[in-house]
């Protein structure tokens, strides 16, 4: 069932906004508008794409994420990391000091979810060879690309794969683990490190299943600054735990761009930033890209290195991460622990890998009824003629063409807008102090006199 | 509901243009998404054939709840045999244009696959009207 609402991580600090129109200039689905002085999210439209958080330049929109705290609330704590936490720390920094000090900070256990990534690969070929119809396949690595599809392509949500992410599979995996080992399911706290909006939203209200593995999600920039304290503050050779960096290169290029795409059969691209996938599914939806048999597609420019809630800079990020996956190359001997103990749970994995049909939920829709849909479609366009095509944002929508739509559908008024009051105005038909107090029901107490 | 856009020949970087405004108009409409995809890849195919063929034209689309008409207007060489353009594979168009990716034959009968009714009016020396409906309900 298509559900009214839906959790986003993105949200807005309404001590903080200082209404202002940054955010809704960038939102590729235009889900933000200004009133009373401050912006507001249509939560159906906001994909998680966290393009607003970037620009905002009082950093009044947040992610919210689980206390850390409550990691404490279980007897096993199992850090699920994405493989760009290591690429955000300097290369004197090693891995197992990462993870030494995730374990000194209170987690039990570490583990790289893209450790899981050739499982996956070996249930996508198999969904590839069930589904021959579906071309281009669509990758659901990144939450925010499947919310754009179902919000903005519904046409395309039958491309999607309906596969667990490498995180879910890792959630999955480590909880089957643990509980073969006779623990108590209770006692396992399944924590995921996000580098990005769009992976909390997906945790909580997840797309195509009804509830996920994973018990809480912290911030990646919140736990980054717990390691770099730590690092400083102990000194840098400190090591408490000796641990193998066992991730392949594969693993390791996973979540960054071409990851996927360097691992797929077939006529494979890979896009990043959100525009451009914009762009590119636009093209995919009237056919006029064809022959491609996978896509990989990422929200972020740079893919994950480029998450809103990394610290390093993301080229910076990617050099790392390429360095450390070209030394996983070289030093590839015998299988790795963690794959072989994977190995065993392979067919358990693969058997809970699909996830549901994938809904369409368009948002841009006029009406539910089509006659309806074409009259207010037709006042919409008697409207853009009176408006100045200016998409100045002074009405607190981001164009007038969004302006005239928030018009029909009853959202805002006509006079919202600066260039009508004027003209009001000199006809006669609009008092000053009526003006005044349009924009101020707009821009709040901006149009107080001091 | 009516719509206008104007086709520039030669312009293949802008093909498509006018498919996607509709795509949009059609999104707004509720109209189903296999029935917007039909018209879409039709359109764009017609777009493209004014785009190479043509010395260029007008598209007109008219959209009311029961159906939309698209009606691609153009000036130019016209299609002497208008069934054996219909036929796959069968193309005239230049080297250069396969190059970028078009001119492969199959527009025509890809636009008759989509459209509910398609036809085809066109005087050599002067000019193509092709007109492709679609039900909507």
């Amino acid at each position: 069932m298509d559900k009214q609402y839906f959790h986003h991580a993105l949200k807005i600090s309404e001590p903080n906004c200082i209404g202002c129109t940054h955010c809704i200039k960038v939102c590729p689905t235009e889900a933000i508008r200004v009133k009373n002085g401050k912006a507001h999210l249509f939560e159906n439209r906001c994909v998680d794409c966290g393009e607003c958080f970037r620009v905002c330049p009082v950093n009044a929109i947040y992610v919210d994420h689980d206390d850390f705290n409550q990691i404490f609330n279980y007897k096993y704590r199992i850090a699920l990391v994405p493989g760009v936490l290591i690429g955000q720390f300097p290369e004197n920094i090693s891995t197992q000091q990462i993870y030494s000090v995730l374990v000194e900070i209170g987690f039990t256990h570490v583990f790289e979810i893209e450790h899981t990534v050739d499982i996956l690969l070996e249930a996508r070929n198999d969904f590839k060879i069930k589904n021959p119809d579906a071309k281009p396949l669509i990758s659901t690595f990144c939450p925010a690309v499947v919310r754009l599809i179902q919000v903005k392509f519904p046409a395309l949500v039958d491309n999607l794969i309906l596969l667990k992410s490498p995180l879910d599979i890792a959630a999955l995996y480590y909880k089957k683990l643990l509980t073969e080992q006779g623990i108590d399911e209770n006692e396992i706290g399944l924590f995921y490190i996000t580098p990005c909006a769009a992976k909390i939203a997906a945790v909580k209200s997840p797309v195509g299943e009804d509830k996920s593995e994973i018990t809480g999600v912290i911030n990646l920039d919140f736990i980054y600054n717990k390691i770099y304290k730590s690092i400083k503050q102990t000194g840098k050779d400190y090591c408490a735990v000796a641990q193998k960096d066992e991730l392949d290169s594969k693993g390791i290029l996973w979540s960054l761009t071409n990851g996927e795409k360097d691992n797929s059969l077939g006529r494979a691209l890979a896009i990043d930033e959100i525009h451009n996938v914009i762009d590119f599914l636009e093209k995919i939806e009237s056919e006029e890209i064809s022959d491609i048999d996978f896509l990989e597609l990422r929200a972020c420019d740079e893919s994950c290195a480029g998450g809103v809630l990394t610290s390093g800079n993301r080229f910076l990020t990617v050099e790392r991460m390429k360095k450390r996956a070209k030394s996983a190359e070289d030093n590839q001997n015998a299988e790795s622990c963690i794959s072989k103990e994977l190995a065993k749970y392979k067919n358990y994995l693969i058997d809970n890998m699909n996830v549901s049909k994938i809904m369409p939920r368009s948002m841009l829709k006029l009406d539910e009824n089509m006659s309806e849909a074409i009259k207010k479609m037709g006042k919409m366009r008697e409207i853009m003629d009176y408006l100045p095509k200016t998409d100045c944002g002074m009405c607190g929508a981001s164009t007038c063409q969004t302006l005239a739509e928030d018009i029909v559908m009853k959202r805002a008024d006509i006079t919202d807008c600066v260039f009508i009051q004027r003209i009001m105005e000199q006809k006669g038909s609009m008092s000053l102090n009526e003006a005044v107090a349009k924009m101020k029901r707009i821009w709040g107490d901006k149009f107080n006199t001091k | 509901m009516h719509f206008e856009y104007n086709i520039i020949s030669g312009d293949f970087s802008n093909a498509g243009s006018a498919s996607s405004q509709i795509k949009k108009v059609l999104k707004q409409l509720n109209v189903d998404s296999v029935t917007i995809k039909r018209i879409v890849v039709a359109l764009y195919e017609a777009e493209v054939n004014v785009v190479a063929h043509s010395f260029g034209g007008t598209i007109f689309a008219e959209i009311t709840e029961e159906e939309i008409i698209l009606i691609l207007k153009d000036t130019g060489p016209g299609i002497p045999d208008i069934s054996r353009a219909m036929q796959e594979g069968y193309s005239t168009a230049s080297p250069q244009v396969r190059e970028m990716g078009f001119g492969a034959g199959m527009g025509l009968p890809n636009i008759k696959k989509n459209a509910d009714k398609l036809e085809i009016k066109s005087e050599v020396g002067v000019g193509t009207e092709v007109k492709i409906m679609v039900k909507l309900s």
